[in-house]
């Protein structure tokens, strides 16, 4: 049982740090602001979900799990909405959705 | 195990921080700094485990509330000019 649990927990905890990578990486590689966005929501949503389930596997029954559900709830919740305010506030101050068809029309 | 995802966050950490360094936009940056505190709450906590110190995990809820409450108010800063204060220049229009 314990085996089994031990598996699962470092299976999340690996793939929850290969989202975190993935998300950083298209951080860096895409080139716009808005599909940034997206990548970032990557390392919020799947990175820190992921990780966090791995962590609590291994934290058995104890102050430490409320601890981890605690810190997971407030990523859930904070981290889309500062997203949010962000992609709004850009939006707010004119930067365009959509660039690449800027610069075709630009272009033309 | 832990040692593998806390290399792995810290590989990811310096991505971002890339990013918030050349971001063309302050948006850009914004985003960056946002990524990077959610990074650290992870990071403190996968520290919380791999040093066997579960009192890390107290400095990672700080963290996490720290950095929303920070986001927010440099995006209220950079889409009003100020933090929401009702000044005398707004009550006269």
């Amino acid at each position: 049982m314990s085996m089994a649990l031990d598996v699962l927990s470092w299976a999340l905890i690996l793939s929850g740090s290969a989202f975190c990578v993935t998300g950083a990486l298209g951080l860096i590689r895409l080139q716009y602001f808005f599909p940034r966005t997206h990548a970032a929501s990557v390392i919020d949503s799947a990175g820190a979900g992921l990780l966090l389930l791995g962590l609590l596997l291994q934290a058995g029954w104890t102050l430490v799990t409320v601890k981890l559900i605690v810190i997971g709830v407030l990523i859930f919740f904070t981290s889309p909405t500062a997203t949010h305010a962000l992609a709004n506030a850009a939006l707010a101050r004119g930067l365009s959705p959509d660039p690449a068809a800027e610069d075709v029309r630009s272009k033309r | 195990m832990f040692d593998v995802a806390a290399v792995a966050l810290l590989a990811a950490l310096g991505l971002a921080l890339a990013r918030a360094v050349g971001g063309p936009t302050v948006f850009d940056r914004a985003l960056a700094a946002n990524s990077i505190g959610t990074l650290a709450v992870l990071m403190l906590a996968v520290i919380g485990f791999l040093t066997g110190r579960p009192e890390f995990l107290d400095l990672a809820i700080l963290y996490g509330l720290l950095n929303v409450v920070g986001t927010i108010a440099v995006l209220k800063f950079f889409r009003y000019g100020d933090l929401g204060d009702p000044g005398e220049q707004e009550t006269g229009r």
